[in-house]
């Protein structure tokens, strides 16, 4: 009993977003309607039967939609954390370990890219690539993987000091070998916690870019873009733009809370 | 001091040269030719004379290096070329928009230090009981808040139900209100955390048993001693989300109908307005730059280690 309201906060948002993320998996089966299928003649309906949310300016079923649209929330931050957590790893360690002007230059590139508000240089990537999912996700993955590659970098050059790999290095062990065994295992811990710990941020990004018309695109339901569908009518019909807003608002606190819980679980030391 | 600051703008060159790389090559970005775009959006009949001799005025015939010499010339004597759709000087446009973000970051800012510092120090000087544990419940939600939703809230409640504040534009002080509002809150949750932890950092050091074995009235203790001490990261923080929020304006002007920078460059983009998209994100950089610059500055200022320190590792 005395762990269970020691991590509580832990056990109740590891819980809603499994929730959410059933949910989003097995939209399909669950929504009422097709979130595609537009009725004119059904616009800015109030909840029935037929749609549980009503409708919204196209006709489109609004539950349906949400649904939909936190999947593809979801689906997009997960995709982009997973790509981050791929390249900066690697490149990471490379960088740490290998030192000298590999990492002069490394650490050149890193500055160059932080040195721009992040959000800002996601929407000029956009902006210059032009808006389609994909380069939403190319955005995305450009600006986060620097600040996961330098931190990895940094625990790289402490871990590399330690016994265990010095040892390794003196029994003749290959660099990459290293790397698996010894490296990886010790880090691993501390970036999966801080992806959880950014991955909320992530969604408000994405979910903010899709709001100004850059992220996903139409017809595809997204939740920010929800949020802009409804911008017209948020007067006469303020629930369009209460659900999406209230779906992203859960989501994001509990990966917050749950990466916070977490890091205080395993104790990994806060990036500052 | 002069040798701290010295040394802080003589590292901040290769940082500047960097910014404007990144600017520059984010042209490169363009998925095909930059004059078919400027022909496009001018509505002008795309033929071989036409394309060749755009291609040499606007210098990409030549190779990427001296573009960007030449590009960098230019940007040094404010000539960030002219916009592809009013073809009006990008720069004309942009002194018109900056000066409303300029202004509403401000007063988020200043909304920011007013809320965070008192909420942050009474929930650390409280810690555990429901004052604090109402300020941490406020400090998560917050975070959490998505911007473009809050803003659209905030204008239901006050704007449309209760008709207290105007809803968009820019004109006296109130319509100052929701936005900077809306742009601050998500700060303050992040403030106000950081202070707490680092008030509740100096309050575990002696001189705190000692000033409070003193007799010291708490007010001195809280203004002499914990508030001096815990400023330098707090201003670390509060320095670096100034720029920051910079970024966050573009999402809050949109909402508003704010005339600022971030209205500018998403309507740049929509209408693929490169030399605009260019020239904004490079001062938003270069503004965002300054600010840490600044307070990397201050920092040293306030706090004579931080000064030592970097002596000692040169």
């Amino acid at each position: 009993m005395k762990t269970f309201r020691q991590h509580s906060l832990l056990i109740v948002s590891a819980t809603v977003l499994v929730i959410f993320t059933a949910v989003a998996i097995f939209a399909p089966f669950i929504a009422p309607n097709d979130p595609y299928y537009v009725d004119l003649t059904q616009k800015l309906q109030p909840s029935s039967k037929g749609y549980p949310l009503g409708t919204d300016h196209l006709g489109r079923c609004q539950l349906s939609r949400l649904l939909f649209g936190a999947r593809t929330s979801l689906s997009t931050a997960c995709i982009v954390m997973s790509i981050t957590f791929c390249i900066s790893v690697p490149i990471g360690i490379f960088a740490g370990y290998m030192g000298g002007i590999i990492d002069t230059w490394f650490i050149r590139i890193c500055d160059m890219l932080m040195a721009f508000p992040s959000f800002l240089l996601s929407l000029a990537f956009v902006g210059m690539l032009g808006p389609s999912y994909g380069h939403l996700i190319l955005a995305m993955v450009c600006v986060q993987w620097v600040f996961y590659a330098r931190f990895i970098r940094g625990m790289v050059l402490s871990v590399k000091e330690r016994s265990f790999v010095m040892v390794a290095r003196i029994c003749g062990t290959s660099p990459f070998k290293i790397a698996i065994k010894h490296i990886v295992p010790t880090i691993l811990s501390s970036v999966i916690v801080l992806l959880f710990m950014d991955i909320g941020g992530v969604i408000l990004s994405i979910s903010g870019l899709s709001f100004l018309g850059l992220g996903v695109q139409p017809p595809n339901a997204e939740l920010g873009m929800m949020i802009n569908d409804s911008k017209p009518y948020f007067r006469s019909h303020p629930m369009q733009m209460m659900y999406p807003g209230l779906i992203i608002f859960f989501v994001v606190i509990s990966f917050n809370v749950f990466g916070e819980s977490l890091r205080q679980w395993l104790q990994v030391e806060r990036r500052l | 001091m002069i040798r701290f600051i010295y040394k802080r703008l003589l590292g901040a060159i290769p940082s500047i040269f960097g910014l404007s790389i990144i600017t520059f090559l984010l042209i490169q970005l363009i998925p095909g030719n930059p004059v078919l775009t400027y022909l496009r959006v001018s509505n002008i009949q795309a033929s071989e004379e036409v394309v060749q001799a755009l291609r040499v005025k606007m210098g990409l015939d030549q190779p990427l290096i001296m573009q960007y010499v030449q590009w960098l010339a230019n940007v040094l004597q404010f000539d960030f070329g002219t916009s592809f759709i009013s073809k009006r000087p990008v720069v004309d446009e942009m002194v018109l928009h900056f000066l409303p973000t300029l202004q509403l970051t401000t007063v988020a800012f200043l909304l920011i230090i007013v809320c965070s510092i008192p909420l942050g120090v009474t929930s650390a000087l409280h810690r555990g009981k429901w004052f604090d544990k109402l300020t941490q419940l406020f400090a998560f939600s917050s975070v959490s808040l998505p911007t473009f939703w809050l803003g659209f809230l905030l204008m239901y409640f006050f704007s449309v139900q209760f008709d207290l504040l105007p809803v968009l534009g820019k004109g006296s002080v109130v319509h100052f209100v929701l936005p900077a509002t809306t742009l601050a809150i998500g700060y303050i949750g992040t403030y106000l955390r950081l202070i707490r932890a680092s008030t509740i950092e100096v309050l575990e050091e002696p001189f705190i048993l000692y000033a409070q074995a003193r007799g010291l009235k708490e007010r001195t203790i809280v203004w002499r001693h914990i508030l001096k001490k815990a400023a330098s990261p707090t201003l670390t923080g509060l320095g670096m989300s100034f720029g920051n929020m910079l970024g966050g304006t573009i999402i809050v002007e949109n909402i508003f109908a704010w005339p600022g920078m971030g209205q500018l460059l998403v309507e740049s983009i929509v209408n693929q307005d490169y030399p605009m998209i260019q020239a904004c994100v490079l001062l938003l950089g270069i503004v965002f730059f300054l600010t840490n610059l600044l307070v990397d500055i201050l920092c040293g200022w306030l706090d004579p280690r931080i000064r030592l320190a970097d002596d000692r590792i040169k």
